[in-house]
């Protein structure tokens, strides 16, 4: 049976405060760490872990932490993302909102670690009730002497403000999240340099998830080992899904990683609703390429979902069943695209809006056979030719389903309807 | 809708003064102004720029920018109660347009509009991170999931 690291004490209401967390045996690992290790123990233990940044890139934790640490810049800024922004996703907020001290003290002990004293939660402006809990509990973890100007009475120094965002998808992104740090228009960023070099105001700057902050403590507490004994090799540890759409148990799984969609949608979440028939999943988010019901036999890691067509994203699992339109779904997916590009370039500020409208065309059933080439056309003339991840995905996604959907496309011009209603 | 005073000003230009010493540039601040700018005075107003652009020196174009840029940020006076709906994917297929519809039909309230008499303003949200429960939108500060038309009626009776 598969132990749950991140979730485990979730629906205990006392663990949301720091005496019922420290009752579980909160912030023992940041007491472990700061007493008996080096921030160089840190990083070596996080890189052996082998944990992936959870916030969609899948990008070494450790390793990033080694550049930053590396760096002789200082201060240097550690920026908790959660501004979890792509539809379908919702795996950090019961962390948010039940758990704060679990991220405040893995972000603790990440600060101890790359000796940064200054940490940001850019934390999505949609999610009000988490910036209160967010708040109380940093007020808390103050007054305990586990964040402020001598933690721990160590002479260890490090706090943390709570940022909120204003609903701009794009702020996920990490330099456009920097920017928006900054107090300018969220928008990408060159790179390199990259932000482990040079980031908030130009310092030296770690971002990362949630949920990867989420995993610390118990790295630090029990070692690389037990947590690399999770999962997969190359993909170790325990991944946040959250599932939506038509499934019975829609909600948000703690599961290994590299378990297949065919267990999370069947064994875990109930099943097809009202008995439908299984039409399509969307992995990682409406930025991820669809997925045919023959292949939901894979594994759901980094490595593998890429070898399907398709990407891990944020594990944001979205279930379609035979009741739902293809085509709409990718109006409305488009429709998101083209209203949070942020417009710095061409290919994907304009090329959204195009797909968008000739989709909407197809939708109406206003559209002809050369809408659907004119619409290939475009998508593969966005895909691969923008400045940041958001306009080749909105192309990507696009073109996956056209070809796995493409005879709905096709029935949708030719019959002027859908053919799922 | 609260009217620009000299005490409501002055209000910002403190918390603007405070929020100075969390960030390492006076620009830094505009975010979280802009928030406080929206709850002292309802929306991003005019004068609520001009007293952020004086004190961080960031010149009003670049403020205006800013507010414009993201999306939740109210440039223009709201109704005294705002419905943030999400309309994405999770919410769409189940039937979160049909609660569009109904705004409209029992309300007479369209996207991005007031209602007449001022109570409720509507914004179509692109997911608010409750696509489990969809549909799902937010009421001023708070959340609710799993709507349906008679669902959706109770609730906004509570909104007066
Ligand atoms: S791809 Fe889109 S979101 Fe990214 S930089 Fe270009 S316009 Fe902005
Ligand atoms: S899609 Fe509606 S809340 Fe996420």
């Amino acid at each position: 049976m598969f132990e749950k690291i991140i979730l485990k004490n979730i629906d205990d209401p006392h663990t949301a405060s720091i005496t019922g967390y420290m009752a579980v045996g909160g912030y023992k690992a940041l007491e472990q760490a700061v007493g008996e290790l080096t921030p160089r123990d840190i990083i070596d233990e996080i890189k052996s872990s082998g944990l992936r940044g959870r916030g969609g890139a899948g990008f070494p934790t450790g390793m990033k932490w080694q550049f930053a640490s590396l760096d002789p810049k200082f201060p240097k800024y550690l920026v908790c993302n959660a501004d979890e922004g792509e539809p379908g996703t919702f795996k950090d907020r019961p962390i948010l909102e039940h758990n704060p001290h679990l991220l405040i003290e893995g972000m603790i002990i990440s600060a101890y670690a790359l000796q940064s004293t200054r940490g940001y939660i850019y934390l999505r402006g949609e999610y009000p009730h988490a910036k209160k809990v967010l708040e109380r509990a940093i007020e808390e973890a103050l007054a305990k002497g586990y964040l402020g100007n001598d933690i721990l009475s160590k002479h260890f120094r490090f706090n943390i403000t709570v940022h909120s965002g204003a609903g701009a998808y794009i702020c996920g992104e990490e330099t456009a999240l920097l920017d928006s740090l900054e107090g300018r228009r969220g928008q990408p960023r060159l790179k390199p340099p990259f932000p482990v070099n040079s980031g908030l105001w130009g310092k030296p700057t770690i971002v990362n998830n949630v949920e990867t902050f989420a995993n610390i403590p118990y790295i630090v507490s029990h070692g690389a080992k037990a947590y690399s004994s999770i999962g997969v090799k190359d993909c170790p540890g325990p991944k946040l899904f959250s599932v939506s759409g038509r499934v019975n148990k829609p909600g948000v799984y703690e599961l290994p990683m590299g378990i297949s969609l065919r267990e999370i949608i069947y064994n875990h979440c109930g099943g097809i609703k009202d008995g439908g028939a299984l039409k399509g999943v969307i992995p990682g988010g409406i930025s991820t390429p669809i997925i045919a019901p023959e292949n939901i036999d894979c594994p759901m890691d980094y490595v593998h979902l890429p070898k399907y067509g398709s990407m891990l994203g944020s594990g944001a699992v979205i279930v379609f069943d035979d009741s739902v339109c293809i085509v709409k779904v990718y109006e409305r997916a488009m429709k998101f695209f083209e209203h949070e590009s942020c417009g710095k370039c061409t290919p994907c500020r304009e090329g959204t809006a195009w797909m968008r409208a000739i989709l909407e065309r197809i939708e109406r059933g206003d559209a002809s056979e050369r809408d659907l080439e004119t619409l290939h056309d475009v998508a593969e003339n966005v895909a691969g030719k923008t400045f940041c991840p958001l306009g080749d995905g909105a192309a990507g996604v696009l073109l996956a389903a056209m070809k796995i959907f493409r005879e709905e496309f096709e029935y949708h011009i030719k019959n002027k309807r859908c053919k799922a209603q | 809708m609260p009217q620009v005073t000299a005490d409501r000003l002055r209000l910002l230009r403190t918390t603007v003064c405070d929020l100075m010493g969390l960030y390492a540039s006076r620009q830094g601040v505009l975010l979280p102004s802009l928030s406080a700018a929206e709850e002292i005075f309802g929306f991003v107003s005019p004068e609520a720029i001009e007293e952020v652009s004086s004190v961080t020196g960031v010149p009003t174009a670049e403020i205006r920018g800013v507010a414009t840029f993201y999306a939740m940020y109210k440039t223009k006076p709201m109704g005294r109660h705002i419905i943030q709906l999400c309309t994405n994917v999770s919410c769409m297929i189940e039937g979160a347009y049909d609660l569009v519809a109904y705004l409209e039909e029992k309300y007479g309230l369209t996207p991005g509009g007031t209602t007449s008499d001022g109570r409720f303003s509507l914004i179509i949200m692109e997911c608010i991170g409750a696509c489990g429960t969809a549909p799902a939108m937010i009421l001023d500060t708070d959340s609710y999931d799993n709507l349906t038309k008679d669902r959706l009626d109770t609730v906004l009776e509570n909104y007066k």
